[in-house]
């Protein structure tokens, strides 16, 4: 019962420029989607269409399990998620920050100590879980906004360039944090990145994004 | 050596602290808390509406506000005095020279800063914290929820501008309260009457405890400024 997604014939354009061209692109299996291409090719607004936080000019974006269609409500927007490239860390320590998305969905007590405990074990930061999480490095932002997100479940995971702006310790240590993902079976993940040599080592579905288009691979 | 003397004198009334001091203290403190409260119960959701809500007219809303920020005391004063006069329309309720004039004249004077303050911080979150909270699940109250607890520091110093300009406000209390001794007279309007009369012992006191709370309210001020900053240090 995996949740799929269709996006099918998406336009957007931002300030008089087109950023998305009949975007088309599905998927309903797991593993590791990676969409790559140049700064600039609609690849972010993409994912933020994908992920529901914005509507295409025109286009559809269906989700389903087993074919059948999903509604596009909350509960669905809480099987989703979208790690942002700026992840937008809240002004308190780094353990509020990670128990954000079970706080908003009423879990709490036990259950939400040893999710949390267990997603910031899972990024290696749980040392600094009583830091403010505003004093964290590009990189260990990053993987505060994975932990964030993964602490939810989610069925399908969306990383917007997660090592656009951090050094090279932590972009191993992201990748591999993707990778252990895979390997256990935790979620769908849907990553974009203009590096193309990071996509080739993450990538089971490789998608190429060209001047608002996903080109045939 | 006279400003020495009434100096002396002042501190050892402040040390001595008689209940005549005491009780224009707490009335100042009671009169200007409760119109802070007022203020902040009103203002906030204000805030929140024009911070989250699109609406016609919000732009000069806005406006109004900021410039309500800097309305004159004794304006307000004469607004409130006009309403609850006897021959105005709220007279029946008889609340002119009371402490209630005085809250209600401080609160309309507290409510535009209050509001105003809580809006700018409010507006000021990053909407990268709105889209976060958007993509972990939460629904438009949390959001704004969330919004506002990033915009905590921001509000609170708000809150603590806006004690400190009534506190230390004379011209709208002076008018409504009228200064009646033992019933609506306050550390500010007892400093203007005492200085009138000749007695600057106790105006000087009063002066300096009136110094001394303002510090307090811009200390904390700095203190909340600087603990929400610094997080944001890197």
């Amino acid at each position: 019962m995996t949740l799929g997604l269709s996006a099918s014939g998406i336009w957007k354009k931002y300030n008089g420029d087109q950023i998305l061209r009949d975007c088309s692109f599905s998927f309903n299996e797991q593993g590791i989607y990676v969409l790559t291409g140049a700064n600039g090719c609609g690849k972010s607004t993409f994912l933020r269409i994908c992920t529901l936080i914005e509507e295409p000019d025109s286009g559809e974006i269906h989700y389903s399990v087993d074919g059948r269609m999903v509604q596009k409500d909350l509960e669905l927007k809480r099987r989703i998620t979208l790690v942002l490239p700026k992840v937008g860390v809240f002004n308190t320590t780094v353990l509020k920050n990670v128990a954000y998305g079970l706080k908003i969905r009423g879990i709490g007590g036990t259950e939400a100590t040893e999710r949390v405990a267990k997603a910031l074990e899972f990024v290696e930061l749980r040392h600094k879980m009583d830091q403010n999480a505003l004093t964290l490095s590009s990189g260990e932002t990053q993987r505060l906004g994975i932990a964030r997100a993964l602490v939810i479940n989610p069925e399908i995971l969306f990383l917007d360039e997660p090592t656009a702006s951090v050094d090279q310790k932590n972009t191993g240590i992201i990748e591999d944090i993707i990778l252990n993902m895979k390997r256990d079976s935790m979620a769908t993940v849907v990553i974009t990145t203009h590096d193309r040599e990071q996509a080739a080592r993450l990538a089971d579905h490789l998608l190429v994004m060209n001047e608002g288009k996903i080109l045939p691979c | 050596m006279f400003l020495a003397e009434s100096f002396k004198t002042a501190f050892s009334l402040i040390i001595g602290l008689n209940a005549e001091l005491l009780g224009i203290i707490l009335l100042s403190l009671r009169v200007s808390g409760t119109a802070l409260l007022i203020a902040t119960l009103l203002g906030l959701p204000a805030a929140a509406l024009l911070g989250f809500k699109r609406f016609r007219l919000k732009g000069t809303i806005i406006s109004i506000l900021h410039t309500f920020m800097g309305l004159p005391p004794v304006v307000v004063g004469l607004l409130v005095y006009l309403l609850l006069s006897r021959s105005g329309p709220l007279g029946f309720l008889a609340l002119l020279y009371t402490p209630s004039a005085m809250i209600i004249a401080q609160s309309i004077l507290a409510f535009p800063i209050v509001a105003a303050l809580s809006h700018s911080a409010i507006v000021g979150v990053d909407r990268i914290i709105t889209q976060a909270s958007m993509t972990l699940g939460a629904t438009p109250y949390q959001v704004s929820l969330t919004v506002i607890r990033e915009a905590r520091y921001g509000i609170m110093s708000g809150i603590l501008a806006a004690f400190g300009r009534v506190m230390a406000e004379v011209g709208a209390i002076l008018i409504v309260g009228g200064n009646i001794a033992g019933f609506t007279r306050v550390m500010t309007t007892t400093i203007a009457l005492e200085t009138d009369k000749g007695n600057f012992d106790l105006a000087l006191a009063l002066g300096i405890i009136l110094l001394t709370i303002s510090l307090a309210i811009n200390s904390a001020v700095r203190l909340v400024q600087q603990k929400g900053t610094a997080g944001a240090g890197r």
